[in-house]
């Protein structure tokens, strides 16, 4: 039974978590203490659930892209430029508060991410560029498509609708909790209730034997981008109306990595094949909760770097099937360099 | 057929660089000169020896992430000495030169020993890097030293202009590395790596060792590229070359280098780096154009060269079978 | 005509994987001045012995001597040092590099650690002429030339590093006619120069042709050594698939349960044929039936599996499915015209490793029936438990991992993933390979009751008797052709293995 439970996809990623919490709880008495102002909740654990929705919503379009044995490095690119669409359209108006021109920002930024996802699917699938080169493109290009948006500036609106989406509450929550939530809800049903997920899984795996059972792997692989377009648009959203600006230049900034590493902690390899979101939600938290936890002790923040550096390197290690061995079996003194480079290439 | 084939992609970059020179010569008054030809050296040199170690590394079928935190790491590490410690710049640039190489060769290490995608552990390498800046100081070191300084004030003089010491490092940088790519084992052992890992195997190549030995040299670009960057800016600072690595890998593939590996020159990397720099030239002329117009022409080039890549690579097969 | 003392001499050799014993005290020699073929089946251990004795595998126990001085070869480099190069099917060079630097990579000429190219590109256009009688810009890259070129080049480079042995793996398999006879030529000229050469291929007529000696593995252990002339094709077929001519007189003739068909066509092939692969074939095969495709390995029959399934696209000629003469152009409009293909790589093309037996056993149905039409987790379960009870695949719990399998389980997974289907054709690519006697006979049996059923069966085995067994009709297939159709009573293994053997 314990050895079960220890070989759950989400006991690792758990005791992470737990034992970051845990820290926290030492360090601060009353890090896990909530109050109720104005109706709202408020404290460190909403504020790490809070803050750490965009991340989660682009891992969780990660997770499937990598589960194809694919990368979208264009997550970043594309939550800034789904932030600036919105804002620019908001702030052309009048009447910013409207809820009818919310609603098209909104839309147009939503759509405006789907194409974009698109453009990466169609250059994996149809024109079979590497994934990493693929989205390398608009990861470049995206930046300077997000600073033409905003002309280079800080784009601030004033709309109580707009600042809804990222900064409102629901039910004495914040509203960006529903969003992720109802993704989270949205990819699970996609990927669980209907067969998506399994041929996802079937791609990334195998994708000669795929295309042998009959799938159609170049539709998958498509609309996994597309989903992951979809999710880094609706992230976008949520940063800038946090905020009620858009910055071109900085927003969603390295988001492609932080995206990589909390799907890597939630244990999806990156060669591909199973996935698992719920360990991809916790990676992302693991992810905020380190960041928070670092303001909370004084350190400052961008020595995150330095930590998250150190656990790529060490959930990477642990994948790593050499390494496994190396620690398991004490190298072979006069080993045979080509036997399981061979090997693996014939098996 | 035509011997030249292996070259196209090059002389396309050649093509497009002087194309675009001369366009901005026919628009603006005061571009066609040999000034503005030293300045793009001039304001590119760090980038242009940083692009020189990519290339190494994506020849061999691999990927540098790190490039730009090295930079960062290595301005910051030679500022502090420096200012805050009073180092003899004698001691420290060798010292962080050598701090870059150990850096790579241990990314290198763990890719070929570990089997882990390049991108993976250089990714880590760039956290780290750069988060290792903000360990030293969160804030910019100013650099007063006196030979610092007087480096970067001296001005070569050279027909029809003057160049600074960092283009001479630069081009000293391309020439080693054109030597080494094409007239050394070394060299040729990276481009045979990127052909065919396997086969370079089967053939009793050392593979271990130069793969170590590619971040290395990319490591070491890198921190020379920084002291450079130093010279340039005079100051330390974490946020220093910012998403440097991509300007880096889009020279390195404009420059006709097939981002697969095993395919590419080091002259054309030089000639993606004047592009870029040519790019920014024009923008900056044109006064009404702003500078992300950069990104999005870089991006643009970057499709249109993965996409004839990947043509030139379909007909090669075309032809094979 | 063989000089006494051979110059390469490895005995006992034996090398254990995991779970199998690849080769057992196996003993072979090379003579100098001689083309020494290596002959086996699948499974036989060829390859086996050629990665050790190039250094890319260990070995448990043996030794190898070289010149009757003993060596340990524990890398591709120290197989060259020691005179040993191979060159290999899939031409083991850099296609990005010049013809010049694939022959001298790695020992190019050098002064103060400068590469001379002049000298190297003078060099290899000398060596090239003179040696092998090709004249060839050197400074092109490699992936300019045909694959006979590149081959060309590879056994340049082995004898730029002066070679005593070379080995030629297969290195006739993707060549034409003319460029065999290039080769051919080269191996001539090399012999009489006094180089040992192992020579590993599938074509009979040219191990008759080149060959002075010959080596028969079959399984994992040495069948025997002969000299080519002494041995004929026929005996040497017996040999390969393991058979005792004695045996094989007593054997009594299979009682035929030929079948009058009453069937119609379920798919019928005209000239179908794919360059490198397969010359152009007819077949057809009627609904009801089994028809059995029997020849060597390489001799053609995965290939003609292949085109049929869509896998691979044919150059000429035509396949037309049943009475709506519908074409097949890829796997899955193959599975449309209810057409299934079992592959023979279980592991590349067959099962998706880190998928659960139940997904793997329902994925070609679900497929088929797109996203939006999931089979419920319900009917998933019922249908993994009806196929784990009626093929008897063990574990008996459809949630374990296909990977952690045996190969015999694995394949009665795939099995079930294509009856799954109900499809109309079922080709099957050694469906028992690497299976315990039990499991074979069942997969034999439901084969037969699913041709009862209106089934039509392609049916390839590198097992005769189980070919024989199952077949209403064979067809023969010897180097890259179909050579002859077989059927009623004259589908026995004499009839049949002349057929393969030929000439």
């Amino acid at each position: 039974m314990a050895s079960k439970l220890v070989r759950h996809h989400l006991f690792w990623p758990l005791c992470v978590l737990a034992a970051l919490l845990l820290f926290n709880l030492i360090y601060s008495p009353d890090f896990f203490s909530l109050v109720v102002r104005n109706g709202n909740l408020y404290g460190s654990l909403i504020d790490i659930l809070n803050f750490g929705a965009p991340l989660i919503l682009v891992s969780i379009g990660m997770t499937l892209v990598i589960a194809t044995g694919g990368i979208d490095l264009s997550v970043g690119s594309i939550v800034a430029i789904s932030g600036a669409m919105a804002c620019l359209t908001i702030s052309k108006s009048s009447d910013q508060s409207s809820l009818v021109l919310v609603v098209g920002a909104v839309l147009a930024s939503v759509g405006l991410s789907v194409v974009l996802g698109l453009w990466n699917g169609a250059l994996v699938s149809a024109a079979r560029i590497q994934p990493i080169i693929a989205t390398l493109i608009l990861m470049v290009a995206g930046r300077g498509i997000a600073q033409l948006i905003t002309s280079g500036q800080i784009i601030t609106v004033s709309s109580d609708s707009y600042e809804y989406i990222g900064a409102g509450s629901l039910a004495a929550l914040p509203f960006s909790i529903f969003i992720v939530a109802a993704v989270l809800i949205v990819a699970s049903l996609l990927t669980r209730r209907t067969a998506l997920g399994l041929f996802i899984e079937s791609v990334g795996n195998n994708a000669k034997a795929s295309r042998l059972a009959g799938l159609r792997s170049n539709t998958v692989i498509l609309s996994v981008y597309v989903f992951c377009g979809l999710c880094a648009g609706i992230a976008g959203l949520i940063l800038s109306s946090n905020v009620s600006s858009a910055d071109g230049n900085n927003a969603g900034l390295w988001y492609e990595l932080d995206a990589i590493l909390a799907v890597v902690i939630g244990g999806t390899s990156l060669n591909g094949g199973r996935f698992y979101l719920m360990g991809t939600v916790i990676g992302a938290l693991i992810i905020q909760t380190l960041t928070t936890t670092i303001y909370t002790i004084g350190v400052p923040p961008e020595i995150t770097l330095v930590v998250k550096a150190f656990v790529v390197l060490a959930v990477c290690l642990i994948q790593s099937e050499s390494f496994r061995k190396a620690i398991v079996i004490r190298w072979r003194k006069r080993n045979y360099p080509a036997e399981q480079e061979v090997a693996r290439h014939v098996s | 057929m035509s011997l030249n084939r292996k070259y196209v992609p090059v002389l396309v970059t050649l093509g497009l660089f002087a194309v675009m020179f001369a366009a901005g010569s026919f628009r603006y008054d005061g571009f066609f000169s040999m000034q503005v030809l030293y300045n793009l050296l001039i304001d590119n040199a760090f980038l242009l020896i940083t692009a020189v170690g990519m290339t190494f590394v994506i020849l061999s079928g691999g990927i540098d992430l790190s490039v730009g935190s090295v930079i960062a790491l290595t301005t910051m590490v030679s500022a502090s000495l420096v200012e805050q410690h009073g180092w003899p710049p004698a001691v420290v640039i060798p010292m962080v030169l050598i701090m870059g190489s150990l850096f790579g060769a241990l990314m290198g290490a763990i890719i070929h020993y570990f089997r882990i995608q390049p991108f993976i552990v250089t990714l880590a390498g760039m956290f780290l890097a750069r988060g290792l800046c903000y360990v030293i100081s969160i804030d910019t070191i100013t650099i007063t030293d006196s030979f610092f300084t007087k480096v970067a004030q001296t001005k070569v003089r050279m027909p029809g202009g003057f160049v600074s010491i960092n283009v001479i490092i630069a081009l000293v940088v391309v020439l080693a590395a054109v030597f080494l790519a094409h007239y050394t084992r070394f060299g040729r052992r990276v481009y045979a790596i990127g052909g065919s890992e396997q086969s370079s195997l089967l053939m009793g190549l050392p593979v271990a060792r130069s793969k170590i030995l590619v971040y290395t040299l990319s490591g070491f670009c890198s921190a020379l590229a920084g002291v450079v960057f130093t010279f340039y800016m005079l100051s330390g600072y974490g946020l220093h070359a910012m998403g440097l690595e991509l300007d880096t890998i889009a020279a390195v593939v404009i420059g006709g280098t097939l981002l697969t590996g095993g395919v590419g020159y080091i002259a054309g990397t030089f000639l993606g780096v004047l592009i870029q720099g040519v790019i920014q030239t024009i923008i900056s002329f044109e006064g009404t154009l702003s500078s992300w117009w950069t990104k999005i022409v870089i991006g643009l080039l970057l499709f249109v060269f993965i996409l004839f890549q990947r043509v030139l690579s379909e007909r090669r097969i075309t032809v094979k079978s | 005509m063989a000089d006494p003392s051979p110059i390469l001499k490895m005995t006992g050799i034996t090398k254990r994987f995991p779970g199998v014993t690849a080769l057992s005290n196996v003993d072979f020699r090379l003579f100098p001045g001689e083309v020494h073929a290596l002959l086996g089946e699948n499974g036989a251990g060829k390859s086996t012995l050629i990665k050790v004795l190039t250094g890319v595998y260990s070995i448990d126990e043996g030794s190898v001597s070289i010149e009757d001085r003993p060596v340990a070869i524990a890398s591709p480099l120290e197989a060259q040092k020691a005179g040993i190069s191979t060159v290999y099917q899939e031409v083991n060079l850099c296609p990005n590099l010049s013809v010049a630097e694939n022959i001298y990579i790695g020992r190019e000429p050098r002064k103060l650690g400068r590469i001379l190219w002049r000298q190297m590109n003078r060099d290899a256009e000398l060596l090239l002429k003179e040696r092998l009688h090709l004249s060839i810009d050197v400074t092109l890259p490699l992936q300019s030339y045909s694959v006979a070129i590149q081959q060309l080049v590879a056994i340049a480079r082995a004898l730029s590093i002066s070679a005593k042995v070379l080995i030629l793996d297969e290195p006739t398999s993707s060549l034409d006619q003319n460029e065999v006879k290039q080769l051919f030529a080269v191996m001539r000229k090399l012999k009489s120069e006094g180089l040992a050469i192992l020579f590993v291929t599938h074509f009979l007529d040219q191990v008759y042709e080149m060959s002075d000696r010959l080596t028969v593995l079959r399984n994992g252990e040495r069948e025997g050594e002969y000299m080519a002339a002494e041995l004929s094709r026929f005996e040497l077929v017996l040999k390969m698939i393991g058979k005792d001519l004695k045996l094989l007189e007593e054997l009594p003739k299979l009682p035929s349960e030929f079948k009058k068909q009453a069937g119609n066509k379920m798919i019928s092939a005209s000239g179908l044929g794919r360059r490198g692969a397969i010359q152009p074939f007819d077949l057809d095969i009627l609904k009801g039936e089994v028809v059995g495709l029997a020849g060597l390995l390489g001799s053609g029959r995965t290939e003609i599996a292949r085109l049929i399934f869509g896998a691979d696209r044919p150059d000429e000629g035509k396949l037309t499915v049943g009475a709506t003469g519908a074409t097949v152009k890829s796997p899955r409009s193959a599975i449309e015209q209810r057409i299934a293909f079992c592959s023979e790589n279980r592991k590349t093309e067959g099962i998706i490793d880190d998928l659960t037996v139940r997904e793997n056993i329902i994925l070609a149905l679900q497929a088929s029936r797109g996203w939006f039409r999931p089979i419920s987790r319900k009917k998933q379960d019922e249908i993994a438990e009806r196929y784990i009870q009626m093929l008897n695949i063990n574990p008996k719990n459809s949630e374990h991992l296909i990977k952690n399998l045996s190969g015999g389980n694995q394949q009665k997974v795939l099995l079930a993933r294509w009856l799954l289907t109900e499809p109309e054709l079922l080709i099957l690519d050694e469906p028992t390979r690497g299976i315990d006697v039990g499991a074979k006979a069942e997969i034999q049996k439901l084969v037969l009751s699913l041709a009862k059923q209106g089934m039509a069966v392609l049916f390839i085995s590198s097992e005769m008797e189980e070919v024989i067994r199952v077949s209403d009709r064979v067809a023969v297939l010897r180097d890259r052709s179909k050579v002859t159709e077989l059927g009623g009573d004259q589908i026995n293994q004499q009839q049949i293995m002349q057929a393969m053997a030929g000439g």
